[in-house]
Order: C-alpha cells, then sequence, then structure tokens
C-alpha cells in the first residue's frame, strides 16, 4: 500500500514510522523546514518538505496512485481541504482526517473524508472512562448507524436494581449487549438475568438517548 | 440582504461598508479586534471578533439568516472551510471564497463554491495593460 501521511507533528511522525514498521511505502508531507529537518533525519526518503494540500506537491508525489491519504495536522481546516483535494482532483478512494474541534464531525463527513478520528472526543473518552464517578460513557460511534456504544455502571441508587433485563424499559432502538458483574464476570444478557447494585454494562443507543438511559441505570435524575 | 463577510482587512473592510451604504444588512467578522478600525465611523452594520470557522461564533453572526457568505481572510484554507460550512451546515445559498492558489479554486469551483483569486485578477490585469501598449 502506498499511504500519504499530512503533517509530521507528534501524530503524523509517529503514524509514518508504525506504518513504515508494518511495511507499508509511507510518504510523510511536512510543510515547515525546521520540524522537516528533525523528522527527516529519522524518516529519511519517507519524509518530504511541502504543502500537503497543494496540487503541485500532491503530483509530485504520485498521489493519484496513493491507497490512503491521511490528513494529520493541528488545523481542521488544513485537514479537511487536503482531503478534499487528494479525494476530488487525485481519486484517493480512502481519505482520512484528524479531528480537533468535535464540532467539525458533521461538515467532514457531508463533504465526504472517508474517516475522522476526533483526537479531542478520544482523550476525553479514555479519561472519562478512568473516572469513577462518570455514569456514562461513550464508547464507539457506530458508522453511519446513528448509534453508538456506551459504558454505563449500575449505582446503588437507581431503580433497576433487582428486575430482570426483560423488565426494563430501556428507550427506543437501544439495547444491552453486555452485562460485567461485580466479580467481573463477562455475560451476555438473558431476559432473565437480574441486574445488581455495580454491574457494568455495554449497551447500544442513540447519542439523543444517552440521558434517559443515565437516568434509568443511574438513578441520576434528568 | 443579510450579507455575512469573514476577514476585516482592506478588501474586506470596503466591501462592508459599500454594501452597508447600500442599506444591506451586513456583519463583518474578524479575529482581531483592532482590524475594525478600518470601518467607516458611520458603519451601520455588525462588527463581530470570532472566527468564520467556528460554528457558534457563526451563529452569533446570523448564519441562519444569511443570504450570502464572503470569506476573505488570507488562508485559503480557512476561506474554503468557512464557505463550506456557511453552505452545507447553515444552507446560506450564495458563498464567496477569495483563493489564491488557482489550482485549488477550480477544484472548489466544480464542487459550487464560487471563488476568485485576486493572484488570477491582478496578473491578468497587469498582463493587459502591458499587452495594450
Amino acid at each position: 500500500m502506498y499511504i500519504i501521511v499530512v503533517g509530521g507533528g507528534k501524530i503524523g511522525f509517529a503514524l509514518t514510522q508504525s506504518l513504515l514498521r508494518n511495511g507499508d511505502e509511507v510518504l510523510c508531507i511536512e510543510r515547515n523546514a525546521n520540524r522537516h529537518g528533525v523528522i527527516s533525519e529519522e524518516l529519511g526518503s519517507a519524509s518530504f518538505l511541502g504543502d500537503g494540500c497543494e496540487v503541485k506537491v500532491l503530483q509530485e508525489i504520485g498521489a493519484q496512485r496513493a491507497d490512503a491519504f491521511i490528513a494529520t495536522t493541528g488545523d481542521d481546516e488544513d485537514n479537511l481541504i487536503a482531503c478534499q483535494v487528494a479525494k476530488h482532483e487525485f481519486n484517493v478512494s480512502k481519505t482520512i482526517a484528524q479531528i480537533n474541534n468535535p464540532q467539525n464531525r458533521e461538515l467532514f463527513r457531508i463533504l465526504g473524508v472517508d474517516a475522522t478520528v476526533n483526537t479531542t472526543e478520544v482523550i476525553m473518552s479514555q479519561i472519562a472512562q478512568e473516572m469513577p464517578t462518570h455514569p456514562l460513557i461513550p464508547v464507539l460511534s457506530l458508522k453511519g448507524t446513528g448509534q453508538e456504544l456506551c459504558h454505563v455502571e449500575i449505582t446503588s441508587d437507581s431503580t433497576v436494581i433487582g428486575k430482570k433485563v426483560e423488565d426494563i424499559k430501556l428507550p427506543e432502538m437501544s439495547s444491552i449487549l453486555l452485562i460485567i458483574d461485580n466479580d467481573r464476570t463477562v455475560r451476555t444478557p438473558s431476559d432473565e438475568v437480574i441486574l445488581r447494585s455495580g454491574d457494568e454494562i455495554i449497551a447500544v443507543i442513540r447519542p439523543e438517548d444517552e440521558e434517559q438511559l443515565r437516568g434509568l441505570l443511574t438513578g441520576t435524575s434528568y | 440582504m443579510n450579507i455575512i463577510i469573514m476577514g476585516c482587512g482592506r478588501v474586506g473592510s470596503s466591501l462592508a461598508s459599500r454594501l452597508d451604504n447600500e442599506n444591506h444588512s451586513v456583519t463583518i467578522m474578524d479575529l482581531d479586534s483592532n482590524s475594525f478600525r478600518r470601518l467607516p465611523e458611520n458603519f451601520k452594520g455588525t462588527a463581530l471578533v470570532g472566527s468564520g470557522t467556528d460554528q457558534s461564533a457563526l451563529e452569533r453572526a446570523g448564519a441562519n439568516n444569511a443570504n450570502i457568505f464572503i470569506a476573505l481572510t488570507q488562508g485559503d484554507n480557512r476561506n474554503l472551510t468557512a464557505v463550506q460550512i456557511a453552505k452545507h451546515i447553515y444552507g446560506i445559498p450564495r458563498v464567496i471564497s477569495r483563493v489564491y492558489d488557482h489550482n485549488r479554486a477550480s477544484i472548489f469551483e466544480k464542487l459550487g463554491i464560487e471563488t476568485f483569486s485576486s493572484t488570477g485578477i491582478v496578473s491578468n490585469m497587469m498582463h493587459d495593460i502591458i499587452s495594450e501598449k
């Protein structure tokens, strides 16, 4: 595979190294000459000095034969435009962009960027999972479905404690996929399973129903 | 008409002032409040500190009711991102972007974005002036 990585910052640099270890053909484009000097010591001919949004630069590095194009700069604007140029001028089939402002996810999707990685959300969700007080954590958004996986811990004030799974009225289009017991056994829930305080649940829900599910499982009013 | 202009440089401020004189409702945005000193004292429109690529700032600028959005900052990518937010998120019917790089401009023309390149306009004019001699 030939993969173009735009931006030789911490993420772009580490990504390029990891792709090279996989045995892929990778080229990391960095427009700042000083930074390019630093990364080229390590990356050698896998680095290139230039602006990854410029048609001429992309022509020079053979973007038309790239299998994937990944924009990892700290500027959402640059990442978006680079991916659009790659897609529309060079027909790259897979464009992936780092997003720094969570607001921009919908825009990137509408404009045809194939995949996005929202650094802010990834970090927030990682931190939230480590926070004992955080009752509902979105874990993974399921692309194209309008639904997400979330993680909830049943707290002692929840009204579902002692109830069977089948008796719980979940929000529409939601379902409980896994129950992680107090004793850390993972079970798939049958209708007969009774929920207990301290159980953890992995559920699929629509993001707009987060509040409702949180209220149901953690006793928090909403 | 309700017009939002992003970037209060020389071009942005003089365009805002002209449209304001023609009694359009003009909102001009810039990241730097100092830029608004370029506006005439009798400017009746709104000057708003904020980025045209930030959706909350765009909402404050009235993007939900705007007829035209014009991006005039120095950054091609910033301009192109802002006009695409204006067009696709807020449904503003007419969006126009300054783009210095004419290769990039032609790609986005194909995607339905009106662009103009002062680089191209000025170099053509210069060429015409010289050729006429």
